[in-house]
């Protein structure tokens, strides 16, 4: 199977390169990771980030044939020839398919990302219904692989001012729970043009997210929520 | 060489490596005390081990059977093959309900019941009334608990300021020549780059070390890099011989499957579509504890009954649950099932096979986190300054098998209580020590190894044989042969790592250098542990010795400490006193 992967060490090249890879011996059922841990044994020298190997951690979010993906559950079957494959995009590349995520994990962080209760706290657990608890199915699985805000023109153009969906899709988790009471803050914190409403519903995010959550939908809901505390 | 006097310092009150869990609920206790707090570790936080976490953590809450902590200390106890430090898990088993809650306090969406509380499942070896009813004690968001337990540990982090190391790499404990623990040399990954951290207090939360063996549920970052630099630094690890293959990683590939799959009603089947369990363990069947039904798979594949064209697997059924029961409380094993199996677990059996899981062993800790040694006495003493939680730790509350839902547990237990005894120590210690730079040599000079060029084996060749060898020669069942030559084959690849070297020598993000200290940390936790198994000669929990089949409490109800030089072993005993109540003496272990 044939590899074209983006290649850049800042010690030895000053620009960026494509470089050919040839795997051998590919077995049915093998995930693109496995693929690129053969290849690091050809050539030691390729960098990428990977860990628990089945889609939970978010470490290897790259860029595999024009979609951003995590490379421990994409089959390597039906990938078309050559695989390419690029670090995730917009991102200040590091080394090879590692790019430098500061300004998403900022993002991140702005959202205030974190159960806020401004009551006493009880010595039991907070109450919540069934159908409560049902509304952050879709939100709380995140695993901030940032496969979505780096597939997002509106983060491209402006990463340090729009929030991007991986972080919107946070702040709505905490805006949906039942349990937190800081509605008023939240929402006036992702006011003006650029933080929440530079999404123009492009639905990249949705479309790439490896966990089949849907951030547009959650900017979405935001955005009434907005509004029913306008009126 | 570096210069030492070249390396830039970093001065905090406590050092913190690693970023699970147990680190990261620590971390948040100290800051939160206003201690100032750097946690270092080799990947972005978020991307811990703890976020695999499926089933749930054990609380006696009682939300859906009647239930008290003195029962779940029951279970733990007579979990642990009566190995377990009494003391240590009347704590543990105390303190789980208040911590829990705290948890969901912290923002944790625990699935939840009719009536709002937390949602509990059952888990193996829970029982009711000292061995009575199955217990539902494991407080589960949905299969995704540690996911959920991690993300809202490291958010609260965030809103408590905690300073964060993303993606440094710890190489080595800095030791003075009073023995005191003055903070760590550690490597920033994406500059190449080696920083001193100076702490008063270090806290070693770096996990288990389950990429020990082929077949393993764990991320790739689990190589024991904590047990490593203990030994290094002249501590021993304690019982390493019991190591937990749990009962059902997905045949052939490793990822785990719940012990909530059982726990919602699953169960297992061999190729004769017969419900095995009930001959291994008739009252609990398939919620035994895990070393019990792994035992019991691998012993129906070895006589005949396996599944699938090979006879290497059974099946793990949970599709007459229903699809709803699957979507609603499995719903990340149903995507993995699909992903990696093609199959649609809510339709189609799993095929499933015992797989090195988590390391009941570790850095010897007391129940306060501190790490202990040997004293002049004969007694323990803290090892000053040091602190271990987690999986890298052996409190021991695991003894000789973890129950399932005890190591989320673990780690929001002992991560608070060593970041208040690490409170209490900044109190007392108001100062940093005087640094050691002879300590820092070692470390300096474990960056400057990998330096060397020319010829020499790979690391990912070495670590490959090192993983097949520990599978083959040290797995669910033992014997004194198949151990003595394991334990030749490790230390001859311990003695070939001494002239690999790298091809890759760029400093920025470079991925094959981090593997190589790895290596290293992994063949040291090998050795402990294959020269730990080859020593005790009983069966005991995850420990199962065929040329011993019995558990021998006259002789064998010991801790064994390996220390890295000349590999030897010594022992201590077992804490059998709690704090409270009266000791459960050890018993045949029936399920």
């Amino acid at each position: 199977m044939r590899f074209s992967i983006y290649r850049y060490n800042p010690e030895t090249d000053r620009e960026p390169r494509m470089q050919d890879f040839e795997l051998k011996n590919v077995e049915p059922g093998m995930m693109l990771l496995d693929g690129l841990l053969r290849l690091k044994q050809q050539d030691e020298t390729l960098s990428f980030r990977h860990s628990c190997g089945e889609g939970v951690c978010g470490s290897d979010g790259m860029n595999i044939n024009g979609r951003n993906g995590l490379s421990c559950i994409t089959p390597l079957n039906g990938l078309k020839e050559p695989v390419e494959i690029r670090p995730l995009p917009g991102m200040p590349v590091i080394r090879d398919l590692v790019v430098d995520l500061s300004q998403f994990y900022h993002q991140y962080r702005s959202v205030k990302p974190w159960l806020t209760v401004h009551e006493p706290e009880t010595e039991v657990e907070y109450r919540q219904s069934p159908a409560e608890r049902d509304k952050l199915d879709g939100l709380y699985e995140c695993i901030l692989c940032a496969c979505c805000s780096t597939a997002c023109p509106s983060f491209w153009w402006n990463p340090d001012k729009f929030r991007g969906p991986a972080a919107l899709l946070q702040a709505y988790r905490f805006l949906a729970d039942s349990r937190d009471q800081a509605t008023a803050e939240r929402l006036q914190a992702l006011e003006g043009p650029y933080r929440l409403f530079r999404c123009h519903t492009i639905m990249n995010c949705a479309e790439v997210c490896p966990k089949g959550l849907n951030p547009t939908k959650a900017i979405g809901h935001i955005k009434e929520l907005m509004l029913k505390h306008m009126v | 060489m570096l210069v030492k006097s070249a390396v830039p310092i970093r001065r905090f009150d406590t050092l913190v490596i690693g970023a699970g869990g147990g680190g990261l609920r620590a971390a948040l206790q100290l800051s939160q005390a206003e201690a100032t707090v750097a946690v270092v570790s080799k990947v972005f936080p978020t991307r811990s081990h703890t976020v695999a976490a499926q089933g749930g953590v054990n609380a006696a809450l009682g939300n859906v059977t009647p239930d008290n902590w003195h029962w779940h200390m029951y279970d733990t106890v007579k979990g642990s093959d009566f190995l377990g430090d009494q003391d240590a898990i009347e704590y543990m088993c105390r303190a789980a309900s208040r911590l829990v809650v705290e948890l969901e306090h912290a923002g944790v969406p625990f699935s939840r019941l009719d009536n709002g509380k937390i949602y509990q499942r059952a888990f193996g070896g829970q029982s009711q009334n000292f061995g009575g009813d199955q217990a539902s004690r494991t407080c589960a968001a949905a299969d995704r608990t540690g996911h959920a337990i991690l993300h809202s540990l490291y958010q609260q982090n965030i809103r408590a300021k905690t300073h964060f190391f993303d993606e440094y790499y710890a190489i080595d404990l800095i030791k003075d020549a009073e023995g005191a623990i003055l903070g760590a040399v550690v490597l920033e990954i994406e500059t190449g780059e080696p920083l001193i951290i100076e702490a008063k207090t270090t806290l070693l939360a770096t996990g288990g070390v389950g990429r020990l063996f082929r077949n393993n549920t764990n991320a790739r970052i689990n190589t024991g890099d904590g047990m490593g630099m203990v030994l290094r630094a002249g501590i021993p690890i304690e019982d390493m011989e019991f190591f937990q293959f749990h009962p059902t990683g997905i045949a052939g590939k490793g990822m785990l499957i719940t012990e909530g799959a059982r726990g919602e009603g699953g169960y297992l089947l061999n190729k004769d579509g017969e419900r095995f369990m009930e001959r291994y363990a008739p009252h609990a069947k398939d919620l035994a504890s895990r070393d019990v039904v792994s035992r019991a798979i691998a012993t129906e594949v070895r006589e005949g009954r396996g599944c699938g064209p090979e006879g290497d697997y059974v099946l793990l059924k949970v599709d007459h649950l229903g699809e709803e029961v699957v979507n609603k409380r499995l719903p990340g094993i149903r995507d993995m099932v699909k992903t990696f199996l093609h199959i649609d677990p809510s339709k189609q059996p799993i095929p499933v096979f015992p797989t090195a899981h988590y390391t009941m062993g570790g850095i010897p800790t007391n129940r306060f986190g501190e790490v202990v040694q040997s004293g002049a006495d004969g007694g323990e003493e803290p090892v000053p300054g040091l602190y271990a939680v987690g999986e890298c730790a052996c409190v021991s509350v695991h003894g000789a098998n973890r129950l399932g839902g005890n190591s989320l547990l673990d780690i929001v237990v002992f991560g608070r209580a060593a970041g208040n005894r690490i409170i209490e120590y900044l109190r007392d210690h108001r100062y940093h020590r005087h640094m050691s730079w002879p300590g820092v040599d070692g470390a300096l000079a474990r960056l400057a190894r990998w330096d060397q060029r020319g010829e020499g084996e790979s690391v990912a060749q070495l670590r490959n044989e090192l993983q097949k060898a520990m599978e083959h020669y040290c797995g669910v069942f033992r014997t004194e042969d198949v151990l003595r030559e394991g334990l030749e084959k490790v230390k001859e690849i311990e003695r070939r790592l001494a002239d690999a070297r790298l091809r890759d020598h760029s400093k920025v993000f470079n991925t094959a250098r981090i593997e190589a200290f790895e290596l290293e940390n992994l063949v040291d936790a090998g050795l402990a542990t294959v020269t730990a198994a080859l020593a005790r000669q009983e069966s005991r929990g995850a420990h199962s010795r065929i040329d011993y089949p019995e558990r021998d409490d006259q002789n064998w109800m010991k801790h064994s400490l390996y220390y890295k030089e000349g590999g030897r072993l010594t022992y201590k005993p077992v804490r059998t006193q709690p704090l409270t109540v009266e000791p459960f003496p050890p018993k045949p272990r029936v399920y």
